[in-house]
């Protein structure tokens, strides 16, 4: 049975008809077409589908659609405002916290969450945050380094 | 230095995009009219085929077609083409059957393509794979390779008897034996290089797009490199003509190697949309990914090294079998041969080498490239054995390693194996290592370590590789079936900015910055204005795609080459401007001058003349300002380096962590220190995986794949890796006008050994002189538990 559900998207009311089982994710990327949110598995260890539901981070392939109804939910695509990248965005590309980008989306959702609840975080409790962000071209130093110089950032 | 040319760290143009959720892979693209597939794939290992009934599957309203081997066998030329062949010790060709896209009457490994199911969405395309009814008969299956040789194996293949694919050769087996025969001390090894699945992040995608009016196709798809595929594709398995298919691959999320080859899906989408009308798009799941992407590795092998009594090395044999799975795919007898045993003499000048290496086929997944294919298997072995020959000499690690280095005279090398060194410095990277890892403080490090009740150990690794694959005739003498040159196109626009179109292709490597250094540096080009193309054969004239960390080395050096074209052309334009001699017009940081004068004209000047030449040489020169080279390297480029791992192991639970790394390496002229850096954190990092983490298991009694999941195939983690200290010693390449050796895989193939002899060091103290890989905590809980019973 498909029924309607509706949420705000980065600032924008959206809905659409999914059936019970659609995930998240699938929602987002398929029918509304914001596909900067990626699936890079189906057992929910990648990372690459995290985003933000009412201000916390989730695996967006582990959430159905219809759990979303009424929610806040924020992609990678609503990280910048107004064009200007957001200090985590820009600290990945300063400290070339990317190769091939596609871990990417879920790695900056994933630390940005990391910061609201610890905006000063050591090396260490970056890396352990980051378990269940997969990243198979970085080798995650950069990644880590990128957060911690966010983080500093974000501090002022 | 320009601050945005060569050696400078600049920051990549590509990322703005993957950073604001912009990226375009293939799973993002979405055709108009678009339909879905999902293989049906086989859930045995060797198995006929008696029947499949679709009936079912059919009956539902949102299923299009289910289409089978037998469809396909009718309309379709060939077999996924195998683009390398061995020749056995005897001179006879390698055995190669036949590889059908959809499995026509036999299945023979988990995971085999039987039929594809096209249907209105994903979903309703994986449901209605499930009603697909195939019947089998269940056959007897080998996964592994002592099994695979042994009587009465299991016959996978008429035309392979005992599962031999080929056993081949290479160096001088006589010069060998008398190696031994002079020897006063040996040392032996058995040893397995543990196979892996690549796990790029970005699944395989397809899409095939066949438009009518014009009788042609397009394949969106996740590769490495576009124009292979549509040769290959094209000509063997589809027979569309090239003018007729175009291949984009977009934004790829990772390849590793794994996205080299061509893959049934890819053939099976192209021919379907055509057969259907609609555009197909397949995109697989994880787990379809880890019974389906080629494999990596996966030998077993008996080394011995022959040595006189200073422990400098007389000889070296070596005995391999690889295992390449079931079927061919597109480059696998390469790589357990030319791209492993020929760098079997390491950085050593071992006088005499041999190896033979047996390939057997068995019911796995395909084996093909991965990251440093062949590379990392020979310096595992290599640089283990050395670590056992240093013991039996009663040398350190790092004596016996000097003592038998090809000396800084001694280049150019020819080593027994066919290939010859051009540049290195083996003593220089390695003192750098030491240095960056504070070597002379091992032992505090040690003491500490002990205090809180963890052995710690260290092993380092010197290694070698080839890369800049490869010298077209040289491959083309060991096998290989295609050119291995490069392409690349520079357009200069009219008003001065520069598109350029290279055959290489990016997936994570940044080559639309590195690209786009070359040409600021050449031209004086802003490089904002300096756009890089690559991925698409509809735009790009040709190419051979990226792997064996050729990108800089082939690629770079045919955008060099054609920028040498352009600054020709471009000094005849300001000649003619400035109404001087050509030979007086030099060309620097933008500005093309005539020499000692301040009459100059800018490049964009130039540009614009070529384009609205009403002041141009139109009898001598024909207007616009575009060249494209082809470059085919003169020789393979020989990167190096020593890595150096320290690790601490808990005793009472085998678990071992990566404390301290250092690479030193070698990679020519560096163009961007920042993206050089970011490989070798990665590369090394999938070396510690292979060593630590990694591994790729089949039940060898069902033939089923147990490692099939990201649940139970451990990659590693931000938390499994410590920060690395990375750095370089330049050499520089001597046939090559930048200089570059290529840096991709070098941690990879450095790593893992440089592990392995850390763990084996902290375990020293309970006797322990080998230890499998990948030095699970299992292992080496029981490692330790059997030396100290
Ligand atoms: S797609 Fe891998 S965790 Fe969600
Ligand atoms: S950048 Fe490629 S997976 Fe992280």
């Amino acid at each position: 049975m498909p029924s309607t559900v509706s949420f705000t998207l980065n600032g924008e009311p959206v809905s659409a008809e999914v059936s019970s089982r659609t995930l998240l994710v699938d929602m987002i990327r398929e029918q509304l077409g914001r596909t900067g949110t990626h699936v890079g598995c189906d057992t929910s260890q990648c990372g690459a589908c995290v985003i933000h539901v009412d201000g916390v981070s989730v695996k967006s392939c582990t959430m159905l659609a219809l759990q979303a109804d009424g929610a806040d939910v924020v992609t990678i695509e609503g990280v910048a405002r107004n064009g200007e990248l957001h200090p985590m965005q820009a600290a990945f590309r300063e400290h070339h916290g990317l190769q091939c980008g596609f871990c990417t989306p879920g790695m900056i959702m994933s630390a940005l969450d990391l910061l609201q609840t610890n905006p000063d975080p050591s090396e260490g409790e970056v890396r352990e945050w980051l378990e269940g962000n997969l990243c198979r071209c970085t080798g995650y130093q950069n990644i880590v380094k990128a957060v911690l110089s966010a983080a500093a950032t974000m501090r002022g | 230095m320009s601050e945005n040319g060569i050696g400078a760290a600049v920051r990549r143009k590509e990322d703005h995009r993957f950073i604001t959720g912009g990226g375009r892979y293939t799973d993002d693209i979405n055709r108009p009219n678009q339909v879905y597939a999902y293989v049906v794939r086989s859930p045995l290992a060797h198995a006929r085929i008696t029947g499949i009934d679709a009936s079912e599957a059919l009956s539902r309203d949102d299923v299009i077609a289910v289409l089978t081997g037998a469809d396909m066998a009718a309309e379709v030329v060939g077999g996924l083409p195998c683009g390398w062949g061995v020749c056995n010790k005897d001179g006879s060709p390698m055995a190669e059957p036949a590889h059908p896209p959809l499995a026509t009457d036999t299945v023979r490994y988990v995971g085999d393509q039987v039929a594809v199911v096209i249907a209105t969405s994903r979903a309703a395309a994986r449901d209605a794979a499930e009603l697909v009814d195939v019947d089998y008969d269940e056959l007897p299956a080998v996964t592994d390779l002592a099994s695979a040789g042994a009587d009465g194996a299991p016959q996978i293949w008429e035309e392979a008897p005992a599962n031999v694919c080929f056993d081949w050769e290479i160096g001088d087996s006589a010069a060998v034996d008398e190696a031994f025969s002079k020897a006063t001390q040996t040392a032996s090894l058995d040893v397995v290089n543990n196979r892996l699945i690549p796990n790029a992040m970005e699944p395989r995608a397809a899409i095939g797009d066949y438009d009518r009016g014009k009788d042609e196709y397009t394949l969106f798809t996740t590769s490495q490199n576009p124009h292979v595929i549509r040769l290959l594709m094209g000509a063997n398995v589809l027979g569309i003509p090239e003018h007729k298919l175009r291949v984009i691959a977009p934004d790829v999320g990772g390849g590793f190697g794994s996205k080299i080859f061509h893959y049934a899906e890819e053939a099976i989408v192209t021919w379907a949309s055509k057969r259907l009308g609609r555009p197909v798009k397949w995109t697989a799941d994880r787990s379809e990914s880890f019974v389906s992407d080629a494999h990596g590795r996966d030998h077993i092998s008996h080394a011995e090294i022959a040595m006189n009594d200073d422990g400098e090395f007389l000889g070296l044999r070596v005995r391999t079998t690889a295992n390449l799975g079931a079927y061919l795919s597109t480059f696998a007898p390469s790589v357990p041969t030319y791209l492993y045993a020929t760098l079997l003499a390491g950085n050593y000048k071992t006088p005499a080498v041999y190896c033979e290496v047996k390939a057997m086929f068995t019911n796995t997944v395909p084996v093909d490239a991965y990251r440093g294919a062949g590379r990392p298997e020979a310096s595992y072995l290599l640089e283990r054995l050395v670590d056992k020959a240093a013991k039996v000499a009663g040398l350190t690690p790092i004596e016996i390693r000097r003592r038998n280095f090809v000396p800084n005279d001694g280049f150019p090398y020819q080593t027994p194996v066919a290939l010859e060194y051009d540049s290195g410095d083996y003593f220089a990277v390695l003192d750098k290592a030491l240095e960056i890892s504070d070597y002379d403080n091992f032992a505090a490090r040690k003491k500490a370590s002990a205090n809180k009740g963890l052995l710690r150990g260290r092993g380092l690794s010197t290694y070698i590789e080839a890369c800049g694959i490869a010298p077209s005739n040289v491959a083309g003498a060991l096998g290989a079936r295609a050119g291995l040159y490069e392409s690349g196109t520079v357009r200069v626009n009219p008003t001065g900015s520069v598109t350029v179109l290279t055959g290489s292709h990016s997936h994570g490597q940044g080559h639309e910055t590195t690209f786009a250094q070359l040409v600021h540096e050449a031209l004086g080009v802003d490089i904002d204005a300096i756009e890089v193309v690559h991925g698409d054969t509809g735009k790009i004239p040709f190419g051979m795609g990226t792997y064996g960390s050729r990108s800089l080395a082939v690629g770079g050096m045919a955008l060099v080459a054609a920028l040498d074209k352009i600054k020709a052309k471009a000094r005849k334009i300001a000649a003619h401007l400035l109404e001087a001699s050509e030979d007086d017009v030099e060309f620097e940081n933008g500005e093309l001058r005539i020499a000692g004068t301040d009459r100059a004209v800018t490049f964009g000047d130039v540009a614009l003349a070529a384009y609205v030449p009403h002041n141009y040489p139109l009898d001598v020169l024909e207007p616009g300002l575009e060249e494209t080279a082809f470059y085919d390297p003169k020789n393979f480029t020989f990167p190096a380096g020593c890595h150096i791992c320290e690790v601490e192991v808990d005793p009472d639970t085998g678990v071992v962590n990566v404390d301290r790394f250092c690479a030193a390496d070698d990679f020519g002229r560096i163009i961007n220190p920042m993206i050089v850096e970011g490989q070798v954190h990665g590369g090394v990092t999938q070396g510690i995986g292979q060593a630590l983490f990694e591994e790729c298991v089949y039940d060898n009694e069902s033939g089923q794949l147990l490692s099939g999941s990201m649940m139970d195939y451990c990659l590693p983690k931000a938390d499994n890796v410590p920060n690395f200290d990375v750095a370089t010693n330049v050499t520089l390449c001597q046939h090559n006008a930048l200089g570059v050796k290529g840096c991709g895989e070098a941690g990879a193939i450095g790593a893992p050994p440089a592990v392995i002899n850390a763990v084996v060091d902290a375990l020293s103290e309970y006797g322990v002189e080998d230890i499998a890989i990948p030095a699970t905590p299992q292992r080496v809980w029981q490692a330790i538990q059997s030396a100290s019973r």
